[in-house]
C-alpha cells in the first residue's frame, strides 16, 4: 500500500508559521497552546469529508491566513468604539475590544456594578490566575478544530465573575477597525455563581472590504439556580470569515437563554456547545440569520442533557436571499441516566429567491428510554396566498414580503426579555429588509 | 363605476369566465348568485388581481381605468376591496400592525399623509365597537385562532377602515351564524353611500334579506345569464338554478 502524505494547504502552512512565530510572545499557557495546536495540526483545517464540517468546508473557504492584529493605540481604540453601532442604544456596562484586544481604559474598575468582577485575560494568562483552571468547561470542545485554533492563538479577553443578581446588562463589544485584513482570537470566561443572574450582550462588528478572520470563544459556567440571558449579534464586515464558539456548562434549576443574530460576514460559523449539568434546568438556544448575495452562515449546536429532568428548546430561523447558503446542524445528546429529558429542536428556512440553499442536519442521540425529544426542519418560500392577501389590502410587494419575513424571524426573537434589546434586534431585521428593497 | 366587458379568463388551461359583461353603478349594491363552479370567486379574484389567473380577453374598468394593468396593491389604493371568503391567518403579525401598515400604504400610494398612531387607534376603536370586536382580538396575530365569524368581522373592519370605493364580498355569509350575519350586515349597510358600490357574491338569498341589493345577476358557466331587481333572488330561492342549466344545454 502506498504511503499517503496529506498535502498542507497554503493556509495550513501559514497557520503553522504563525503559531511558531507567535508562541513565545503569546501570554502564558505555553503547554496547553502547544498541545491544542498539535491536535489541530494533525488533522489540519476541517473539510467536507469531516462530518461536522460537511457543509462548511473550512479548508476550501480559508485560502489565506490574515496576520494577527496588534494592540491598537488608545486613539485608535477610542475612534473605533465611537463608531460602534451594534446595540448602541442599550444601556449596559461596556466591556470593549478593538482588533481583538481588551480596551482596559474604557472600563472603570472602581465603579463596576455590584456583584461584577472583571479580570483582563492577557494579564491573567501571564500571571497564571487561579480562575484559568475553569477554562474549557465543556471538555469535548477541545476536540473541535475551531476551538483548538482559538486555544492556540488566544491573545486577549476577559474573565468575568457574576456573584449575585446583576441588573445592568454586560456588553462585550468587539470592534475590528483595521482597514486591512487581520485575524483575532479572543477568549471570554463568564462564571455565574450559584443563584446569580445576568444579561450578557455580545456584538461583533468590523470594517467592510477586508478579509478579517475573527475566532472568538465565549465560555460560561452557570451555577445552580442561575438565570443567564445571552444575546449575540454578528454584524461583521462583508468580507469577514467569522468563527465563534459558545461553550456553556449549566447547573441545576437554572434558566439559560441564548440567541445569535447573524446578518454580517461573508462566511460565518457559530458553534454552541452546552452541557446541562444539573436537574430541572431550562435551556433555550435560538438563532435568527439573514443572508444575501453569496453569504454563507453555519449554526452548529450540540446540547448534552447530562442530567435528568431538563428541558431544552432550540429554534433556528434562517432567511436566505439571492444565492446565499445557510447551514443548521443540531444535535441533542441524552445519555441513559438522563431520564425525563424534554428536548425540542426546530430549524426553519425561508428562501426568497431561486438559487439560495439551506442545509439542515438535525440529530438526536438518545440512550435513555423515558424521554421526549423531537426535531424538525423545514425549507420553504413565502406563501403566495398570504402575499396576495397583503397586497390586496394595499401593501406593495416588497412591503408585503418584509412583513412576512419579520413575522418569520420574530418568533425566534420574542423570548428576549430585555425590551430595548429586543427592539434593537427587530431594528436589525428591519434594516436588513430595507437594504433589500 | 365598474364596467366589465367581455371578460375571458382561464386557469391552467381551464376556461372559467366566458365573455362576462357586468356594470355596477356608483351607490349600487349588485348581487351575484349562481351555482357552485359558475366562476363567482374567480371573478372576485380577477378584479382584485390574483396572479394565478390568465386573462385572455376583455377589460375591467374602474372609473374608466383598466385595473387589469395594475398590481394588486395599486388596485387597492384605487379603491378595490375584496372581503375574502376564507380570510388568511398571518402568524407573527399583530392585527393592529397589519391594519396600520395597510392603511398607511394606501394613503402613501394616494399621496396622502400617513396617520399618526393616536388618530389611527381612534379610528380602529370606533369601527371595532360597531362590529362588536373586542380590543384584545386586535392585539392577537391576524386571524390566528379566530372563529369563522371573527374572521369575517375582521374583514368588514378592514373595509370600514380602508374606506374603499368598490367592495367585493365573496360569500361573506358562509360560516356565519345568524347573530354574526346580523353584525356583519349592519357593518356593511353602515358603509352604503352614494359614492360606493358593492358586489355581493352569495349562494343564498338569506344574506340579501340583510343586505338588500339594487340589482341581482345570475351567473352560470362564466357568464351573466340573467339580470333583474331584488325579486330575482327570491325567484331563484324558490326555483333553484335548474332553469339556467337547461338553457345552457339548449
Amino acid at each position: 500500500m502506498a504511503d499517503v502524505t496529506l498535502m498542507k494547504t497554503p493556509a495550513e502552512t501559514a497557520l503553522v508559521q504563525a503559531f511558531e512565530s507567535a508562541k513565545t510572545s503569546l501570554p502564558g499557557q505555553a503547554e496547553s497552546r502547544a498541545q491544542a495546536f498539535e491536535q489541530f495540526n494533525q488533522r489540519g483545517l476541517p473539510h467536507r469529508r469531516v462530518e461536522e464540517f460537511k457543509y462548511t468546508d473550512l479548508r476550501a473557504m480559508m485560502r489565506e491566513v490574515a496576520p494577527f492584529a496588534s494592540t491598537p493605540s488608545s486613539e485608535e481604540a477610542q475612534a473605533a468604539l465611537a463608531g460602534a453601532k451594534a446595540l448602541a442604544g442599550v444601556a449596559a456596562l461596556q466591556v470593549p475590544f478593538v482588533n481583538g484586544h481588551f480596551v482596559r481604559e474604557a472600563v472603570d474598575f472602581h465603579k463596576l456594578p455590584e456583584n461584577v468582577e472583571i479580570v483582563p485575560l492577557a494579564e491573567a494568562l501571564a500571571d497564571g490566575h487561579e480562575w484559568l483552571a475553569r477554562l474549557s468547561p465543556v471538555p469535548w470542545s477541545n476536540d473541535n478544530p475551531v476551538y483548538q485554533l482559538n486555544t492556540s492563538f488566544m491573545a486577549d479577553g476577559v474573565m468575568i465573575r457574576i456573584a449575585g443578581p446583576v441588573e445592568t446588562p454586560v456588553h462585550l463589544r468587539f470592534v475590528t477597525s483595521a482597514t486591512s485584513a487581520v485575524a483575532t482570537a479572543t477568549r471570554i470566561l463568564v462564571v455565574v455563581e450559584e443563584g446569580a443572574s445576568a444579561t450578557l450582550l455580545e456584538t461583533h462588528e468590523s470594517t467592510d472590504g477586508a478579509n478579517h478572520q475573527p475566532n472568538d470563544v465565549v465560555e460560561m459556567i452557570a451555577g445552580d439556580r442561575t438565570n443567564v440571558q445571552h444575546v449575540r449579534v454578528n454584524a461583521e464586515g462583508d468580507k469577514a470569515l467569522a468563527l465563534s464558539t459558545l461553550a456553556a456548562k449549566i447547573g441545576g434549576e437554572a434558566v439559560f437563554n441564548s440567541i445569535n443574530v447573524t446578518a454580517g460576514s461573508a462566511t460565518s460559523r457559530h458553534q454552541v456547545f452546552t452541557i446541562l449539568d444539573g436537574e430541572n434546568t431550562n435551556l433555550r438556544v435560538n438563532g435568527a440569520t439573514m443572508l444575501k448575495g453569496t453569504q454563507h452562515a453555519d449554526s452548529t449546536l450540540v446540547v448534552e442533557h447530562a442530567a435528568p429532568h431538563c428541558e431544552s428548546r432550540e429554534l433556528f430561523k434562517t432567511v436566505i436571499d439571492n444565492e446565499a447558503t445557510g447551514v443548521f446542524q443540531g444535535k441533542i445528546i441524552v445519555p441513559h441516566h438522563a431520564q425525563k429529558t424534554d428536548g425540542r429542536m426546530m430549524s426553519a428556512a425561508l428562501l426568497l429567491e431561486e438559487g439560495g440553499s439551506m442545509n439542515n442536519k438535525p440529530e438526536l442521540e438518545i440512550f435513555a428510554d423515558d424521554v421526549q425529544c423531537a426535531h424538525g426542519a423545514t425549507c420553504g418560500q413565502l406563501d403566495e396566498d398570504l402575499l396576495f392577501y397583503l397586497r390586496a389590502r394595499g401593501l406593495p410587494k416588497k412591503e408585503a414580503e418584509s412583513l412576512l419575513v419579520q413575522a418569520f424571524l420574530g418568533e425566534a426573537l420574542e423570548f428576549v426579555e430585555n425590551e430595548t434589546v429586543r427592539e434593537a434586534l427587530v431594528g436589525t431585521v428591519e434594516g436588513w429588509l430595507r437594504a433589500r428593497s | 363605476m365598474l364596467e366589465i366587458k367581455n371578460l375571458v379568463v382561464q386557469i391552467e388551461d381551464k376556461r372559467i369566465l366566458n365573455g362576462l359583461n357586468l356594470t355596477v353603478n356608483k351607490g349600487e349594491i349588485a348581487a351575484i348568485m349562481g351555482p357552485n363552479g359558475s366562476g363567482k370567486s374567480t371573478l372576485s379574484y380577477v378584479i382584485a388581481g390574483k396572479e394565478d389567473y390568465e386573462v385572455l380577453d376583455g377589460e375591467i374598468l374602474l372609473d374608466g381605468e383598466n385595473v387589469l394593468e395594475m398590481e394588486p396593491d395599486q388596485r387597492a389604493a384605487a379603491g378595490v376591496f375584496l372581503a375574502f371568503q376564507y380570510p388568511l391567518e398571518i402568524p407573527g403579525v399583530a392585527s393592529m400592525t397589519f391594519l396600520k401598515a395597510t392603511l398607511n400604504a394606501q394613503r402613501k400610494a394616494r399621496g396622502e399623509v400617513e396617520l399618526t398612531t393616536p388618530d389611527f387607534i381612534k379610528r380602529v376603536n370606533a369601527v371595532a365597537t360597531q362590529l362588536e370586536i373586542p380590543k384584545d382580538m386586535l392585539k392577537r396575530a391576524l386571524n390566528v385562532g379566530f372563529s369563522g365569524g371573527e374572521k369575517k368581522r375582521m374583514e368588514i373592519l378592514q373595509m370600514a377602515l380602508l374606506q374603499p370605493s368598490f367592495c367585493i364580498l365573496d360569500e361573506t355569509d358562509s360560516g356565519l351564524d345568524i347573530d354574526a350575519l346580523r353584525v356583519v350586515s349592519e357593518g356593511v349597510n353602515a358603509l352604503r353611500s352614494p359614492d360606493r358600490a358593492f358586489l355581493v357574491i352569495t349562494h343564498y338569498q338569506r344574506l340579501l334579506n340583510y343586505i338588500v341589493p339594487d340589482t341581482v345577476h345570475v351567473m352560470h358557466s362564466g357568464r351573466i345569464v340573467k339580470s333583474g331587481g331584488k325579486d330575482l333572488a327570491l325567484e331563484l330561492e324558490a326555483n333553484g338554478y335548474a332553469d339556467y342549466r337547461d338553457s345552457e344545454a339548449a
